[in-house]
């Protein structure tokens, strides 16, 4: 097995240039790498041989052994460029597995009378880009992920604004629905304005959150928890009808007052905080 | 996902607790945990380590930080030469309050890691490993 | 050894704990706290949180066990200035507290403290024209 690798390092290492040149053209015609520039993607190709070739010299048969670290950390690169720019998965895999003809090529050059020979060694060459060409995937998959959940962080943030209602008061209008990463944001902001604008009350209106099962009310649940702990209390507004049919048949139960609207859970507040509204007759003229 | 240096602190008397829980809020801090995660699992250490000196008789406290991709966090591991648990699922779904069990509270500690795995051999010794990452 | 400070604060007992608290220094409160309460006749005792980074099991029982021997001694107890990460940490390890009120400053927890129907009014500071009826 060593002997072959040695073998593929040094047929590699010897066509060097006459591969990249190849490759570069196998990926100019798979389409796509328009968007990166020659130069660049030059130099990914050059940097990246010369550790494939490392690697090979070091007989490695898996990729996770330490020869192949650079290589690894290169391809990381790329992937994670090619992520970030919204290439597909399979034009960020082309990548690696373009290399194989190139390479195929200049070992059948070099026997060109021992089919044998280059059976075994494109065999053995293959299953190395094919490991290489799936942790391409791996770490483009993780980038993917990401920027996903750099964006779910963003839309948490800005739909779970906490709104002074009066002295002491707070609305927490919730929007869209509430998985336990929000439930997270949602509390951690609720509770540092209780602190930060000492809070006797928090409304929790829940208008836009489209179902309440058990699991969202749990999340509320927690909430409510951990404000009453810090010595707030809640009131839940904004449960639609359906919603409060949809709660009685699962046995869910929120153990907080609920108002219709958030206007009765205002009124509520307002007593329990011992304040009266009163109605002045307007002077005229 | 690579680990960096770990440290192993001693649990032998009830200062001991404090000085991991202190060790705890250090590594977590550097391996950039945010606040709410910080202290999930400097609390979830410091039931493990009082659980260690009051049931366990005494044990160790392993700390590691990991700085891999995509995760960085921390991991501990409490290891003790103790009486070892009897029954151990009951033990998991057991609260604080007794009423008959051992009460280690370790199904809230669960709660707080992202990972808990425990070993427990009656007779041996009990060895629970938590992490709670990024 | 330290022992954590007890003040008076009107009718209630004041205790602010700042540190990492151990084994005997939750003892040694405890045992203060109910013969204090006793000398004082105090109506209520507030346990100021708002210096710890963390609330484990241990400390809840120590709020819990304090509480229970507080209302014995007809006091309420009020613990205030937990932190948001504390709230947060407590709900998910399932610690309810259900023996304490709870407040977020010292201010508003002295509202919480003999918030009962009735007044009291001591019989000799009637006699002597009662200003310290209203001593806090």
């Amino acid at each position: 097995m060593e002997d072959g690798f040695a073998t593929l390092s040094k047929i590699v290492g010897e066509r060097e240039s006459a591969i990249v040149a190849r490759w570069r053209q196998l990926l100019v015609e798979a389409g796509g790498s328009g968007r990166i520039k020659d130069a660049e993607v030059e130099k990914q190709c050059q940097d990246f041989l010369a550790s494939f070739v490392a690697g090979l010299g070091a007989g490695a048969t898996s990729v996770n052994d330490p020869a192949y670290a650079k290589a690894r950390e290169l391809l990381g690169e790329v992937s994670r460029s090619r992520a970030n720019q919204g290439f597909t998965p399979t034009e960020t895999a082309t990548f690696v597995f373009s290399l194989k003809e190139p390479i195929f090529e200049q070992v059948r050059a070099s026997y060109p009378d021992d089919a044998a020979r280059v059976a075994s060694l494109g065999w053995e060459m293959t299953q190395i880009l094919d490991q290489l060409g799936l942790y391409t995937m791996e770490v483009y998959q993780r980038s993917r992920e990401d920027v996903v959940r750099r964006q779910q962080d963003e839309i948490a943030e800005l739909s779970t604004p906490v709104v002074k209602l009066w002295e002491g008061i707070l609305a927490l209008p919730l929007i869209g629905t509430l998985d336990s990463a929000r439930t997270q944001v949602v509390m951690e902001n609720l509770l540092q304005a209780i602190v930060d604008q000492s809070a006797d009350l928090a409304i929790i209106d829940i208008t836009g959150v489209p179902t309440v099962d058990t699991l969202v009310a749990q999340h509320l649940l927690k909430t409510i928890a951990a404000a009453r702990l810090m010595g707030a209390d809640c009131i839940v507004s904004g449960i639609r009808p359906q919603i409060a049919q949809t709660m009685v048949h699962l046995g869910v139960e929120l153990d907080v007052v609920s108002k219709a609207t958030l206007a009765d859970a205002l009124a509520l507040a307002f007593q329990r905080t011992g304040r009266t509204v009163v109605r002045k007759a307007i002077a005229k003229g | 996902m690579s680990a960096t240096t770990d440290e192993v602190l001693p649990i032998r008397e009830s200062d001991d607790v404090v000085r991991v829980r202190q060790a705890v809020r250090v590594r977590a801090v550097a391996a950039g945990l945010g606040l709410v995660d910080q202290t999930k699992i400097v609390t979830a250490a410091s039931e493990l380590a009082r659980n260690t000196l009051d049931y366990g008789l005494g044990g160790t406290a392993r700390i590691e930080t990991f700085t891999g991709s995509p995760e960085r966090g921390v991991r501990l591991t409490f290891a003790d030469n103790g009486p070892g648990i009897p029954d151990l699922e009951r033990a998991l779904t057991d609260g604080y309050t007794t009423g008959g069990g051992l009460g280690l509270g370790l199904s809230g500690a669960r709660r707080l890691c992202n990972e808990f795995e425990i070993d427990s051999v009656v007779g041996q010794g009990t060895r629970i490993t938590i992490a709670r990452w990024k | 050894m330290d022992r954590i400070p007890i003040l008076k604060l009107g009718r209630a007992l004041l205790v602010s704990i700042q540190v990492d608290i151990h084994d005997r220094l939750a003892k040694a409160l405890e045992e203060d706290l109910s013969e204090r309460i006793v000398a004082t006749g105090a109506r209520g005792v507030m346990i100021d949180i708002s210096g710890l980074e963390i609330v484990d099991s241990f400390m809840g029982r120590m709020l819990d066990n304090i509480a229970a021997v507080s209302r014995l001694l007809d006091a309420d107890t009020v613990v205030v200035g937990m932190r948001p990460a504390v709230a947060i940490t407590l709900v998910e390890l399932g610690l309810s507290l259900t023996g304490v009120k709870t407040a977020l400053n010292v201010e508003r927890g002295m509202a919480l403290i003999g918030s009962g129907q009735y007044e009291e009014i001591d019989g000799d500071d009637a006699l002597e024209g009662g200003d310290e009826r209203n001593d806090g």
